[in-house]
């Protein structure tokens, strides 16, 4: 009993924010895990990274107009996808310029709305909220609207799921089989774009990429079959999500005493341990 | 099978075919010969309906070409199979019957039952649960010729399947494409700059050059005066111990409209110093 309790300190079952941090981590890692998986194939981590970093835009003037921060989230990046693609994403070599470019703009603005959350404001620390997480906060009424994303993410990546995979794996096989390789190419960043709002509203805009990224690239590391990958990749984003809000947990009782750790470090702290030992597995089983 | 009729195509302003013209009949095995650039893949890409055309007509089985078309399989140029991507040979092979479906594929015993013919007709069975990535190139060209095989195509694309290829691998390639396109009634067209490894097996042969073509049987293409009149200026065709050489006199070499002149890349010729004001184009 005393080794539980050393594991998870008092309070921790009956905590209504942590049974939020652990449903909300939980619903953004089945997600971002499958998507990553894609988007590490296609080597579009770059596009992964800059709708991460967009988010932040969108998450302080949701701080501005007195929304959820996951609204501001899904609102631009769904905006930069469509400005993106309109810019050519889809062509190799436009790809990182169109990414560059709405990554640049974006982060102008997000440092325009984060000025003015702080001066006009009365609320503290929404940039560190909105650029790194802060999961013990999120309030229950998220739940269900994350839901709802994590549930269409998921629709349509059941629905576009072959094509795409034959579409990353070799775009000009599946050309050959008829797949429209572009529109499946946008559908895939459409829910790209809602995965990485919900896991911004995570572990921050910043540090999204980690969580979508992260677990894929370990997955892979390890599994031969897609529908492995998918799953091992979300197994695994949901690992540290969950190891992560119970560290977050008990580093209040750590010293200094009363000042908990943020989540955020200890989600991308395990997911960067898995990786490596995804990567150690590897080699052993080889 | 293959009906290509007085095709003419144009690529960012240039005139890369011009009144391309030839058939293929069922079980037929074609080479497309032609060096780096006369527009063998935009010749592929105009036959698969990937790539636009400006004149002329393609019928596949009889009819126009589709977007999908499930009489032609096709094997692209220089794939590159990322050694991450997660699948495994048996699964690349199976999304050559499903993979352009939109939804989840469910486990079937059928479908796995074909997979394992098909990898064992391609000779592929002990590759069957490596990662695709991972196999070499040989490997790697012999289970994309099951992922195109495996939804019955009538017509077989093969886009340069040897180059990068060592010796052993491209003569393994050849007589496994040459005795499935026999055993399966397939009708295949093969792209090459290099006209040697594809003589024991060719029934027919596109000679493409400059962006015309000439097309008929091996002997009645590959001579000296129909070369010469395809290129433009004189060339010669030498046989050697079996092998052919196409080879442009001197003079003509320095202004030619035929392309870039391409050297044997397999033969013992390679060594020796090429003749001075010889250049060897095929």
């Amino acid at each position: 009993m005393t080794i539980i309790h050393h594991v998870f300190e008092p309070g921790f079952f009956g905590s209504g924010p942590v049974h939020t941090a652990l449903l909300v981590g939980a619903i953004a890692a089945l997600v971002a895990g499958p998507l990553g998986v894609f988007t590490v194939l296609r080597g579009q981590s770059f596009a992964g990274e800059a709708l991460g970093d967009i988010g932040t835009t969108g998450g302080s003037g949701a701080y501005l107009v007195g929304v959820g921060p996951l609204w501001g989230f899904l609102v631009i990046n769904v905006a930069a996808v469509a400005v993106m693609e309109l810019i050519g994403v889809q062509r190799r070599r436009g790809r990182d310029l169109a990414t560059g470019i709405v990554l640049g703009s974006g982060l102008g603005l997000a440092a325009l709305f984060l000025y003015l959350d702080a001066t006009h404001q009365s609320t503290t620390g929404t940039a560190v909220t909105v650029l790194f997480g802060s999961l013990f906060s999120v309030p229950g009424t998220t739940i269900a609207p994350a839901i709802a994303v994590a549930a269409a993410v998921l629709a349509l990546l059941s629905v576009i799921g072959r094509p795409l995979l034959l579409a990353s794996a070799n775009p000009e096989l599946a050309a050959a089989r008829g797949i429209p390789v572009r529109l499946v190419g946008y559908a895939y960043l459409l829910a790209l774009s809602l995965a990485v709002a919900l896991c911004a509203l995570t572990i921050g805009s910043i540090l999204s990429t980690a969580l979508l990224i992260g677990p894929a690239a370990a997955a892979l590391r390890v599994c031969r079959r897609p529908g492995r990958a998918i799953a091992t990749a979300a197994g695994l984003g949901i690992a540290a999500a969950w190891i992560g809000v119970l560290l977050a947990y008990d580093s209040y009782a750590w010293p200094p005493h009363d000042q908990g750790w943020p989540v955020s470090f200890f989600v991308v702290a395990l997911v960067v341990v898995i990786y490596l030992g995804c990567g150690v597995a590897r080699r052993l089983t080889r | 099978m293959l009906s290509v009729q007085g095709v003419g195509a144009r690529l960012g302003g240039r005139q890369v075919l011009t009144d391309i013209g030839f058939s293929i009949a069922a079980g037929e095995f074609t080479g497309l010969i032609g060096s780096n650039g006369a527009g063998k893949t935009t010749l592929f890409k105009v036959i698969l309906g990937t790539s636009r055309h400006d004149s002329g007509s393609v019928l596949v089985g009889g009819a126009p070409r589709s977007r999908r078309n499930p009489l032609i399989g096709y094997v692209p140029q220089k794939f590159s199979l990322d050694p991450d991507l997660p699948l495994r040979a048996r699964d690349l092979v199976s999304l050559g019957i499903d993979g352009h479906r939109l939804g989840f594929s469910l486990p079937s015993t059928a479908r796995r039952r074909a997979v394992d013919e098909m990898l064992e007709a391609v000779g592929a069975q002990s590759l069957a649960d490596a990662r695709v990535g991972e196999l070499s190139g040989g490997e790697q060209q012999r289970v994309l010729i099951g992922h195109a095989l495996i939804s019955r195509p009538k017509l077989l694309l093969l886009d340069e399947p040897l180059a990068n290829l060592d010796l052993r691998s491209a003569g393994e390639v050849i007589s496994l494409v040459a005795r499935v396109a026999r055993e399966q009634r397939v009708a295949v067209l093969i792209s090459a700059h290099e006209i040697n490894p594809l003589l024991p097996v060719m029934d027919r042969i596109v000679y493409l050059a400059g962006g015309h073509a000439v097309h008929g049987r091996t002997e009645d293409v590959v001579r000296g005066d129909v070369l010469s009149k395809l290129y433009g200026h004189h060339v010669d065709v030498l046989r050697v111990h079996g092998r052919v050489l196409v080879v442009a006199g001197a003079g003509d070499a320095s202004n030619t409209s035929p392309p870039t002149p391409h050297a044997s890349s397999d033969c013992d010729l390679d060594t020796s110093p090429p003749t001075p004001g010889v250049e060897v184009l095929s």
